[in-house]
């Protein structure tokens, strides 16, 4: 027991714990997800999340030691972001054919989800940082965790937000195309990256190619075009 | 494999060096998704078999790389707690607003959607 013991508090101190809890979660996640039918809550990502959480809150164990080892995982987020130029370089025919209607419907669906989520949250009496987390949450993680950090929210909070909006959008977005009666593909797969990013492009890419295909290039234009209004939007809204 | 991290790394790299040499509003693996694309297209060549390959896996696996940050929800509990009233309503509200918007003048501006 005592050497049980040793080894525990030595596994703490390393990153190996950490990043092999990771991986294990993901795993278990994309093993379960598919068994519990098919609504948001079998998101790989949200069970991993959820299981990791509750371990590290049950063991006491504080979130700096496990990022010590997730921090690997972690990571790979940005040469990740670098990555989405392929899609978007496989579709540049597409895009260029479209470009005209695509910059108009980015930008307004980023200036009214952004101004929204933070109008909405300062009315309901949200705190500054929490407002201000909110402003990149419909862009892809690493990305809003910078714009976050840039405008003086909370990256760690942001993230959070940014996976909540994502889960929302997949919930939402086969009523909502069905009620405005969007029925064009390119449209739908735009709408899915820029509201949902990677979770909203991933559901809406089982559906349909073009829509992935218009999902991914969302993620990337949005991430720029957000990067771009949000300190902007931000200043505007909360005062310094 | 390795080719192909290193061309990533390297853009991430130099979107950083650029994004604050510059002090660009934008983060620096955006600006290496940039410089990447401009890559490409300059080149007038398709990716080689080993970048596509790369970047198919880490897409491939974008949740996997989420997980770490969303862990990072047990450090904000009492934000959370403080203000869910707030976040229940702004976050699907928002999301809803953002989908309808984008998809309507997509679909709007964009013309007949033909093969593409």
């Amino acid at each position: 027991m005592d050497k049980m013991f040793t080894l525990w508090v030595y596994l703490q101190t390393t990153p190996l714990l950490g990043l092999a809890a990771t991986l294990l979660a993901w795993q278990g996640a994309v093993w379960l997800g598919p068994k519990l039918g098919s609504g948001p809550l079998t998101n790989p990502m949200l069970l991993a999340v959820l299981v990791l959480s509750s371990v590290l809150l049950l063991t006491g164990t504080p979130y700096a030691a496990y990022f010590q080892g997730a921090q690997y995982v972690h990571f790979l987020l940005g040469p990740a972001t670098v990555a989405l130029a392929l899609p978007m370089y496989a579709n540049v025919k597409r895009i260029r054919a479209s470009a005209r209607a695509i910059v108009p419907a980015l930008l307004a669906g980023s200036v009214v989800a952004t101004l929204s989520a933070m109008l909405i949250a300062r009315a309901l009496g949200a705190s500054r940082v929490v407002v201000l987390s909110l402003a990149p949450k419909s862009v892809t993680t690493p990305i809003a965790m910078g714009i976050a950090e840039q405008i003086g929210g909370q990256p760690s909070l942001a993230a959070v937000f940014v996976l909540l909006t994502g889960l929302s959008a997949v919930v939402m977005i086969g009523p909502a195309m069905k009620l405005a009666r969007i029925v064009d593909r390119r449209a739908q797969g735009l709408a899915s990256g820029m509201a949902g990013h990677g979770l909203g492009t991933a559901h809406m890419l089982a559906l349909s190619e073009t829509a992935g295909a218009f999902g991914g290039l969302a993620i990337g234009c949005n991430g720029v075009i957000t990067a771009m209004l949000v300190p902007l939007l931000a200043s505007l809204i909360v005062s310094r | 494999m390795l080719n192909a991290l290193t061309i990533l790394v390297l853009c991430q790299f130099a979107g950083e060096v650029t994004a604050r040499s510059v002090s660009l509003p934008l983060p620096g693996p955006v600006v290496g998704l940039v410089l990447l694309l401009v890559w490409l297209l300059a080149r007038r060549r398709a990716p080689g078999a080993e970048l596509r390959q790369v970047s198919g896996w880490l897409l491939g696996h974008f949740g996997l790389l989420f997980v770490p940050a969303g862990v990072g929800v047990i450090t904000q509990l009492d934000v959370i707690e403080a203000n869910w009233l707030p976040l229940l309503v702004a976050i699907p509200v928002s999301t809803l607003l953002g989908l309808l918007v984008t998809g309507w003048v997509m679909q709007r501006l964009a013309g007949p959607e033909g093969d593409g």
